[in-house]
């Protein structure tokens, strides 16, 4: 006769990753790297904010990019293209966000003991890139003036993740609805520890704020 | 797409889980999905059933789908509330400073297979 035999299990389907996540994380730390995620919706200003970032930040530190697409390298090109700095594409197979294997996988492409930044430009998605630690030392997300100052309510896991919170295209203020304090009010509901920097990639306002709290996070 | 990449988790963990058993099919896998996870569930049992036909391990093997209810915590009035119908603000006293007690889980809870006797 047949029977059904269950075997019990009982554990987060997350948990794995995590354990991935955290031994990466030391092993960066052991070799003095500091990495940056960098998430945003699609469009809110990961490259463009980058460009201006590692223009001025460069000449302090040693920085390499990975850029993480479904499926294209324009924005690994551009940033070569713009920055001089060493950029890779990491493709995603399709999947909406990396883990800590894609991330590792990533990282094995580039030349750990001559950088100390690496920034990864994580897929653009609120939702996905939240829930999969990719190993990285800083989260940091993007959230632009025409997204919407209500979007910490209504993505709070993203806002929970991240460590910093860039407010880019403060340049078109004047012609959305959109409410910095309130803005601020809202991340600081999800987490009350976010650093929050205003920025325009497009004008560079801003922008030597953000460098000056890159620098004093690194090793 | 999101339930994509869980599928792939759980295939991975089952796959683990089969050998330490040394089972060569499994039936059924049983999840418990929260409320408020941001899994939705029928994404979940069709990205299942494509990838899992790929394993000999798992075909034909059906993804159970087991929902867990989201329950919030409140700090000031030290109540429980239904997280879906109110969200973050307590319905008993309008407080803010709540938490999320469960509803968030994306786990597998058991496996089934069949033994031949
Ligand atoms: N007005 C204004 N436009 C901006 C600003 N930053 C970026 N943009 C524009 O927004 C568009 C998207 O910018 P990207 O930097 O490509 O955004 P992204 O987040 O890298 O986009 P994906 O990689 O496709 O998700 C481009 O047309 C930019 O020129 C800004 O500060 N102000
Ligand atoms: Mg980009
Ligand atoms: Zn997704
Ligand atoms: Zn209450």
């Amino acid at each position: 006769m047949d029977e059904v035999k269950v075997i019990e299990i009982k554990k987060s389907v997350f948990a794995e990753n995590e354990q991935d996540a955290n031994n990466l994380r030391q092993e960066l730390k052991d070799k003095g790297v500091f990495l940056l995620n960098l998430m945003s919706a699609p469009g809110s200003g990961k490259t463009s904010t980058l460009i201006q970032l590692i223009n001025r930040i460069k000449g302090k530190t040693r920085v390499a990019v990975m850029e993480a697409d479904i499926d294209s390298d324009v924005d690994a090109v551009k940033i070569k293209e713009k920055t001089g700095v060493p950029s890779i594409q990491l493709h995603t197979g399709g999947m909406c966000h990396l883990d800590a294997e894609m991330t590792r996988q990533g990282l094995d492409n580039v030349n750990l003991d001559e950088v100390d930044l690496v920034v990864l430009e994580n897929v653009g998605n609120l939702v996905c890139p939240a829930e999969f630690d990719t190993g990285a030392t800083c989260n940091a997300m993007i959230l632009s003036v025409p997204e919407g100052d209500d979007k910490p309510l209504k993505y709070p896991l993203m806002f929970t993740v991240c460590d910093l919170v860039i407010i880019n295209k403060m340049d078109v203020v004047p012609y959305f609805d959109f409410d910095l304090e309130r803005c601020k009010k809202y991340i600081h509901l999800r987490n009350p520890q976010a650093q929050i920097i205003p920025v325009s990639a497009k004008t560079g306002h801003g922008i030597d704020h953000l460098v000056e709290w890159l620098l004093k996070q690194l090793p | 797409m999101h339930e994509l990449g869980i599928v792939f988790y759980i295939i991975r963990d089952v796959k683990k889980a089969a050998e330490e058993n040394h089972v060569n099919h499994v039936d059924a896998v049983v999840m418990d999905i929260g409320e408020v996870s941001t899994v939705v569930p029928h994404l979940l049992t069709d990205c299942w059933r494509w990838a899992a036909d790929k394993e000999e391990l798992l075909k034909g093997c059906e993804l159970k789908v087991n929902t867990i209810p989201a329950v919030t915590w409140c700090d000031d009035c030290k109540r429980e509330y239904e997280t879906v119908k109110h969200g973050r603000t307590c319905p008993h006293c309008n407080s803010e400073n709540t938490w999320l007690l469960r509803g968030n889980e994306v786990e597998i809870r058991e496996i089934q297979v069949e033994t031949h006797s």
